[in-house]
């Protein structure tokens, strides 16, 4: 479904992105996970056009997505921190977004709207927030327009552990409806029993890309922090 | 004996000259064609005679006057030039004439074709005429006391049709020019060589070049003129002892367009006149000994534009309101004294309340000694940047001139 | 696109800085009309507000609105909408709502009092100064990411257009005082919009007859149907050049 090729990037010296190659297949969910700034979240913005790669090529459904945008359509982005217009209101962002972004067939999935009582909050204004609450709306506008591909950039990380649980049903229950999934993160203990495939970059280096089944049976350990921490220890000798 | 035969000359002397006024005929002209012609009236009647010109349309031209007669106009008669030729030549002495149209002279590019000439004679009068349409309406050679009073010139109205000077006068003296009203000519009041006369209460409006021109001509007065609208406003050079007082100059806007423009004027006077609205109010050139007093500049674009060659001026108690630029010179001016003016941009403080400003005032802007020197910098007119530097410069004068400076401005406009 | 400004334009409208605008503006232009006896009088003050507050305002306003709907613009750019469509949405919905707010300031006392050509041309350049004011700041923020910089960059290139740059056409003026300067000083006046709009605007006053020489030379350029076409054509460069040069670089940028 998404197929990364040979994607370099630099920010002036930094070289953020190394030749990385990767691809995601539907019906998975891929955790995306390494260290502070080893470059996920500059990956998934290379995904989602937000950053432009120094070279290498993008295929979203077997689509260069070089100045394209309307494969967006198919993509929910949960940023890490949600950013959003100071003084609008939560009800304003969700009109707009849900505005600009509707077609003629509507196929909203509202159910996190419920589930995370969003109505509760709909007149208070973004700068009032908690980060928490933020990450909320912000999952359920990555949800809403049912897309194919659903990219959460560290999804748990401000949430209350009822919302924590509420979230991650539902990707669960996305993943059966045969959606690609790709998270990132660095609290694994959260993933590891929904998790297909682990991917690890340290250093803006794919250093591994496994299935979950493989990491475990490589390694014999159960604890997937652990197999990964064995992983490394692999890698550095 | 002698002393009675004297008186009875006198009193002989004195019946006579009744005789001979009683005696005068007063000849009848009328448009129809069995009736006498003007030419005709003019050649038949003696000296004194009358001739009245009945209402209608005389197509005559080249009529000469040469000896004292009266010529009136009953119900305007019009003398019509046909375009082609002259109207009317007075060459003898006391001659009025009154209450006739001339209309229609006619225009040549190389000769001073005129409706009404007077040449080389003396004590004239022209009064209530209308001069319609003509090249150069009155043209005056060589004549003394000679009065225009209450005539209506009006020309350039046709289109295609050149027009010259309204009242034009060369090497004359003791006119009176009085209550005429001057449109469209090309200078409405020209005089070269003309001294000792008085220019009172006419309106010279919207003439091509110069309301009025004037040029060698000493000890004239000029009091309660209009000169508005006219092209390059009033021009006056190469005089001597001129007094204009009382008159207005304005709406002469326009690229080199003047109030009034002083070149080469020596020990004159402009007194309580009132500028409004003109490019340059007074340009004064090589003009030397002028006093400037008691006027109002009102709305001009410059009110005074005066060149460092002319020397002595005495610049007082003048209000100057509403001018984009008060002064400018070229260099360095040298004035008798600029003192007592009312300036609407002064900025200073009056502590002892006694009406007089305590700080002088510089009427010299940092702007305007830039376009002095480099008229291009007008690119930069009305600029934000200018503003400041103008600002700057008053706070620290060190590029405008030191000795130009009202030091005793008055606080309030000067009642006039 | 049309959604996207309409967003654009009711946030922006939220703003309370571009009421207080308006309103200043009004009651400066009402105060002007009503001080003034003359109505060209008063229009040659609203010149001066129209040739500093107005670039000012539109520079010093867009950068900071542009700075501070960093998240908006990022909301925006992860959502299936071409970058051009968002970059030109700002451009309209601040130039629209900077506009709205000089009509109604401006325009409106313009009209009442002076309803005129030279009114008119008023109002026209100065919605015009307030379009090629947004451009710049566009550009300006789409080259500097630092908030601080960039708003230091606009305020100092706002002193440039009012200021700095007609104090280096006096020098450079001075300096070449030998040579003929006609053309040159056409030349230096496309340079920079506020001098243009300036020379455009007094041509169409009786005060360009003080300009003397230097009024004709403008005359001969800007006036007639081509002047206009030239004067008029140049100030749409304005905007269209910084505008596209900032397109090109938002539609590159890492967001």
């Amino acid at each position: 479904m998404i197929k990364i090729k040979n994607i370099n990037k630099r920010f002036e010296k930094l070289h953020v992105l190394k030749d990385i190659n990767i691809s995601f297949e539907a019906g998975n969910i891929i955790a995306l996970i390494g260290p502070n700034a080893c470059g996920k979240t500059t990956l998934i913005k290379t995904i989602l056009g937000m950053v432009i790669p120094d070279s290498g090529t993008i295929e979203v459904m077997d689509k260069s997505i070089q100045n394209q945008w309307l494969y967006r359509d198919q993509i929910g982005y949960m940023p890490q921190i949600g950013k959003y217009p100071d003084n609008m209101t939560v009800g304003q962002i969700i009109e707009m977004v849900e505005d600009i972004r509707t077609k003629d067939d509507k196929n909203l999935d509202k159910e996190l709207y419920e589930s995370f009582k969003i109505y509760d909050i709909l007149n208070k204004r973004m700068n009032t927030l908690s980060g928490g609450t933020r990450q909320k709306i912000s999952a359920y506008l990555a949800f809403l327009f049912n897309p194919k591909i659903l990219i959460l950039d560290e999804p748990t990380a401000g949430l209350d552990p009822i919302s924590s649980l509420i979230l991650r049903e539902k990707i669960l229950k996305e993943k059966e409806n045969g959606k690609l999934i790709l998270i990132t993160s660095h609290i694994l203990s959260e993933l590891d029993d929904m998790i297909d495939r682990i991917a690890y970059m340290e250093d803006g280096k794919m250093i591994f890309d496994k299935t979950i089944e493989e990491v475990k049976s490589e390694t014999s350990e159960t604890k997937l922090w652990n197999a990964i921490a064995h992983i490394m220890n692999q890698n550095n000798n | 004996m002698e002393r009675i035969l004297t008186r009875v000359n006198l009193v002989f002397l004195i019946v006579f000259n009744c005789f001979i006024s009683v005696e005068a005929a007063t000849f009848h002209v009328k448009p129809d064609k069995d009736n006498l012609s003007i030419a005709q009236a003019v050649q038949k009647a003696n000296e004194g005679d009358t001739i009245l010109i009945n209402q209608g349309i005389y197509l005559e031209h080249e009529i000469t006057i040469d000896k004292p007669l009266t010529m009136i106009g009953v119900n305007r008669p019009v003398i019509d030039g046909q375009d082609k030729y002259e109207i009317l030549f007075v060459k003898g002495s006391q001659v009025t004439i009154k209450g006739i149209t001339f209309s229609n002279s006619g225009t040549s590019n190389y000769m001073d074709l005129a409706a009404l000439k007077i040449m080389n004679t003396k004590d004239v009068i022209i009064q209530d005429c209308i001069f319609e349409n003509n090249f150069f309406a009155i043209f005056t050679n060589n004549s003394q006391n000679v009065q225009y009073i209450g005539n209506h010139l009006i020309s350039g109205r046709e289109k295609g049709k050149a027009s010259a000077n309204g009242i034009h006068c060369w090497k004359s003296n003791h006119l009176i020019i009085q209550d005429n009203i001057i449109e469209g000519h090309r200078d409405g009041i020209y005089l070269e060589f003309v001294t000792k006369s008085k220019i009172e209460n006419n309106q010279s409006i919207g003439n091509k070049r110069y309301g009025l021109h004037f040029m060698f001509s000493h000890d004239n007065i000029f009091n309660h003129n209009v000169f508005s609208k006219n092209g390059a406003g009033v021009a006056v050079m190469y005089s001597k002892r001129v007094e204009m007082v009382h008159n207005e100059f304005s709406d002469n806007w326009g690229r080199s367009a003047y109030g009034l423009l002083l070149k080469e004027i020596n020990d004159s006077k402009v007194d309580k006149n009132l500028f409004t609205k003109n490019t340059i109010a007074i340009f004064a050139d090589g003009a030397n000994r002028v006093l400037i007093d008691s006027n109002q500049f009102v709305n001009n674009g410059w009110s005074l534009n005066i060149n460092a060659s002319s020397a002595d001026a005495k610049i007082t108690n003048n209000n100057f309101i509403g001018n984009t630029f008060d002064m400018a010179t070229n260099g360095n001016l040298i004035l008798k004294l600029m003192a007592g003016n009312y300036w609407d941009k002064y900025e200073g403080y009056d502590l002892n309340r006694d009406g007089v400003g305590d700080i002088p005032y510089r009427p010299i802007t940092f702007y305007s000694i830039i376009i002095e020197r480099n008229a291009s910098a007008l690119m930069l007119f009305r600029s934000f940047f200018v503003k400041l530097m103008d600002k700057a410069e008053s706070l620290l004068p060190n590029l405008t001139p030191n000795n130009i400076k009202d030091d005793t401005p008055s606080i309030k406009r000067i009642k006039l | 696109m049309k959604k996207v400004i309409k967003y654009i334009m009711l946030d922006i409208l939220r703003n309370k800085i571009v009421l207080a605008y308006m309103i200043c503006l009004l009651l400066f232009s009402f105060g002007l009309f009503m001080v003034e006896d003359l109505p060209e009088k008063s229009l040659i003050s609203i010149l001066t507000l129209n040739l500093t507050l107005v670039p000012l305002v539109g520079i010093i306003f867009s950068t900071m609105y542009i700075y501070n709907s960093s998240e908006f613009i990022e909301l925006l750019v992860a959502q299936p909408i071409k970058r051009k469509t968002i970059w030109f949405s700002m451009f309209i919905g601040l130039s629209f709502a900077l506009s709205i707010a000089f009509l109604i300031g401006c325009g409106l006392p313009i009209l009442i009092f002076s309803p005129n050509t030279q009114g008119l041309t008023m109002i026209v350049t100065g919605v015009l100064l307030s379009l090629i004011f947004v451009s710049i700041a566009l550009f300006i923020t789409v080259y500097i990411q630092d908030k601080t910089k960039g708003i230091g960059a606009s305020l100092l290139l706002w002193l440039y257009f009012t200021i700095l740059f007609d104090g280096i056409v006096l020098f450079v003026l001075f300096q070449l005082l030998e040579y003929p300067l006609e053309n040159l000083i056409v030349g230096l006046s496309i340079l920079n919009p506020i001098d243009l709009v300036r020379i455009v605007s007094l041509l169409k006053m009786d005060i360009s007859a003080l300009m003397g020489a230097t009024s004709a030379v403008f005359r001969q350029y800007f006036t007639g149907s081509i002047g206009y076409l030239i004067s008029y054509g140049i100030l749409l460069l304005w905007i269209i050049i910084p505008l596209l040069l900032s397109t090109r670089k938002f539609i590159k940028k890492d967001l």
